[in-house]
């Protein structure tokens, strides 16, 4: 008997925006001049916040910060296509994607500077509180799906994490389950090519992450990262056929993280700076600027006008935040349980 | 009344749960169409469909991760592990998210999941399936640990568990399991968690246990004037019904079969002596499996507390 091929794995990788703004028509998402507008906006309000971020944790205002420097196409064109019926599953590098569904940017600060009250998502959001352990919520999402399947909702649950996740357990028994349960899942790895000093290739020796989902029964895509329109297509198609009951997709965003891992470490010492300076050509907001020069729908003069509005909110923010009252130590308890247990009550006697 | 054993008990309370109330699923591993290894889903299945009796891929954080998911979306999922000693690779999950999640969320989400799983020595079972590790999960805040020892309080039991708006770890005694037949009604009842049962009433002694060790010390209790402690819901444990029998019969002796070092009858031990030193005439009793690896069936009888075992540390408190 002759050996045969009985199964075989394509991946596909996505590219419509090019480096100096050219937009290949045929691959373009249908997105109108006003939608474009907001997602240029919003990738904006990301940065401002980000730089801010760091400058606040340098000056002792928070504490130690994730940034997301340079992530933020791969995380505005994702959540931009959610609609607020779906589940976002974030890990804690994704403030862009709590900022582009529209979390109130001055929680996000009160929540780095160290309370707890800043993870308290808006009752009209469904976004979970940000997940340190890494890969460990990629389930919550798989979970959710289930979930929403069962109870026929349509609605989709879409889980955030990095390459590095992809080497965790729980990234594989996630998706195995929305693979066999066919969950409305999608899940997105922005593979920033670092897990703090793990360089991508020592990470796995599979050419692609996307190529992962291949294992569990579903589709992986590959997609640059920072193109804000071919990350925006990706993930609304996964979330069209996630919620027509196809099954899960893996979306890879290929992206790289320019700042450190966190404020607390210092990727000098495993990094080139040469390597730094190539991504920089690549920049997701630069590009999208020049396609919308191209279009003729950016002027400095709006330009201006959006980066004010941006360093507004952001200075909006962090005076919200910072004038919020100290939380109340016996907050620490609270919410343990839904009441608390006779012990605890005597515990609350210290405050 | 019909004679249940806990097997039985705990197949109607999760059908009764599931009739009640349309967002309550099973999963977990062979839990669907061979009914769960110890049989305890039998039937369930076939009741309520491959959509609510769910069988999942051999995959323990799997199955506790997507359960948690399930259970801050909106359902009350009862997630099976197979055996104790396989919720190892689910610790993470239960520890650092199914505990955490209405505290890091600050009560917006909450995670009204059950984790039932078999525990315990003394059915000749290989290496790992003897675990009885119920103080890991006291010392974690947020989740709540629940054994129960007869088949008409698990039943109650469990319908509570499900109910319960936080996580609840269920954990039944595979030595129980089929060990003991009682009455259990079909009709509607649920016994509270975190409250303690005085199993026999008595002056002279108290003997706090749970599970399977609950039985034990009812045999050694005979023609004694001794109290047993039902201690059933171990986190957050019923500190009141504990101290008020101290207080009266002055001796304490607490027995459970996982080792001693640790043990939950070390929070308990301490917690006397904080709260009822001054009522007490002996020293406070511990009588535990060994601090060693839980052995092979051919050593098991040796490691679990028996009674008397128990009897000797009765006879010690009394004399001193």
């Amino acid at each position: 008997m002759p050996e045969k091929t009985i199964e075989s794995c394509n991946i596909t990788r996505l590219d419509i925006l090019s480096e100096t703004g050219e937009a290949d028509e045929a691959l373009m998402p249908p997105l109108s001049e006003e939608q474009i507008r907001k997602i240029y906006a919003l990738l904006v309000l990301c940065r401002t916040f980000d730089h801010r971020a760091l400058n606040l944790q340098r000056e002792g205002r928070i504490g130690t910060y994730a940034s997301i420097l340079g992530q933020e196409a791969s995380q505005v064109g994702s959540a931009f296509a959610l609609e607020k019926s779906d589940w976002a599953f974030p890990s804690f590098r994704e403030m862009g994607v709590y900022i582009a569904i529209g979390y109130p940017p001055y929680m996000l600060f009160q929540y780095w500077s160290g309370d707890e009250r800043g993870l308290r998502t808006p009752d009209d959001l469904n976004i979970f509180p940000v997940s340190i352990p890494v890969g460990t919520h990629i389930p919550h999402a798989s979970g959710a799906a289930m979930a929403a399947k069962y109870r026929k909702d349509k609605v989709a649950a879409v889980a955030y994490f990095g390459d590095g996740g992809t080497s965790e357990g729980d990234f594989h028994e996630a998706l195995n389950f929305a693979g066999v349960f066919k969950a409305p899942a999608v899940f997105i790895c922005q593979n920033n090519q670092w897990a703090i000093s793990l360089p991508r290739e020592r990470q796995t020796a599979a050419k692609t992450l996307a190529q992962k989902a291949v294992a569990y029964g579903f589709e992986g895509i590959q997609v640059d990262g920072n193109d804000v329109f071919a990350v925006y297509k990706a993930t609304k198609n996964a979330l069209d056929k996630a919620k027509n009951g196809e099954g899960p997709t893996l979306i890879e965003c290929y992206t790289y993280r320019m700042s450190d891992h966190t404020t607390a470490d210092d990727a000098s010492r495993y990094r080139k700076k040469e390597e730094i300076e190539e991504w920089k050509a690549r920049d997701p907001i630069l590009r999208l600027e020049l396609f919308m020069e191209r279009k003729g729908i950016l002027s400095d003069e709006y330009k201006k006008k959006v980066e004010d509005e941006a360093k507004q909110k952001v200075d909006d923010a962090v005076k919200t935040a910072e004038s919020v009252e100290h939380p109340h130590p016996e907050d620490m308890i609270t919410f343990t349980y839904e009441k608390p247990t006779p012990r605890q009550k005597k515990e609350m006697r210290d405050f | 009344m019909p004679k249940l054993n806990m097997v039985q008990a705990i197949n109607l309370a999760l059908k009764e749960e599931m009739e009640r109330d349309g967002s309550v699923i099973v999963m977990g591993e062979d839990v669907g169409r061979d009914g769960g290894v110890f049989r305890v889903t039998e039937g369930l299945m076939e009741k309520f469909g491959t959509e609510r009796v769910m069988d999942t891929p051999l995959s323990e954080s799997g199955i506790v991760g997507t359960a948690i998911g399930m259970a801050a979306y909106g359902l009350r999922p009862v997630a099976e592990i197979q055996f104790m000693g396989f919720i190892y690779p689910a610790l993470d999950q239960i520890f650092s998210h199914a505990a955490r999640l209405r505290s890091r969320s600050r009560g917006r989400y909450t995670c009204p999941l059950v984790v039932r799983t078999p525990y315990g020595a003394g059915i000749r079972a290989p290496e790992i399936h003897s675990e009885s590790t119920e103080a890991l999960f006291c010392h974690m805040p947020g989740i709540k640990v629940v054994v129960p020892s007869t088949p008409s309080t698990a039943k109650g039991l469990l319908k509570s568990a499900i109910r319960d708006p936080d996580p609840v770890v269920f954990l039944e005694s595979t030595r129980v399991y089929r060990q003991i037949k009682e009455d259990v009604t079909d009709e509607e009842y649920t016994i509270p968690l975190g409250k303690a049962r005085i199993a026999k009433e008595g002056k002279e002694v108290t003997l706090v246990a749970w599970g399977s060790m609950l039985h034990r010390c009812l045999k050694a209790a005979e023609g004694m004037d001794a109290e047993v402690i039902d201690l059933m819901t171990l986190s957050p444990f019923d500190e009141e019904t504990l101290y008020r029998s101290a207080r009266k019969t002055g001796r304490v002796v607490v027995v459970h079969e996982a080792p001693k070092t640790c043990g939950v009858g070390a929070e308990i031990s301490a917690s006397l002596a904080e709260e009822a030193m001054l009522y007490l005439k002996a020293p406070i009793m511990r009588v535990t499996g060994y601090d060693a690896v839980i052995p092979l069936p051919k050593l098991e009888d040796y490691y679990m507390p028996d009674v008397n075992r128990i009897k000797r540390s009765i006879d010690e408190v009394m004399k001193y």
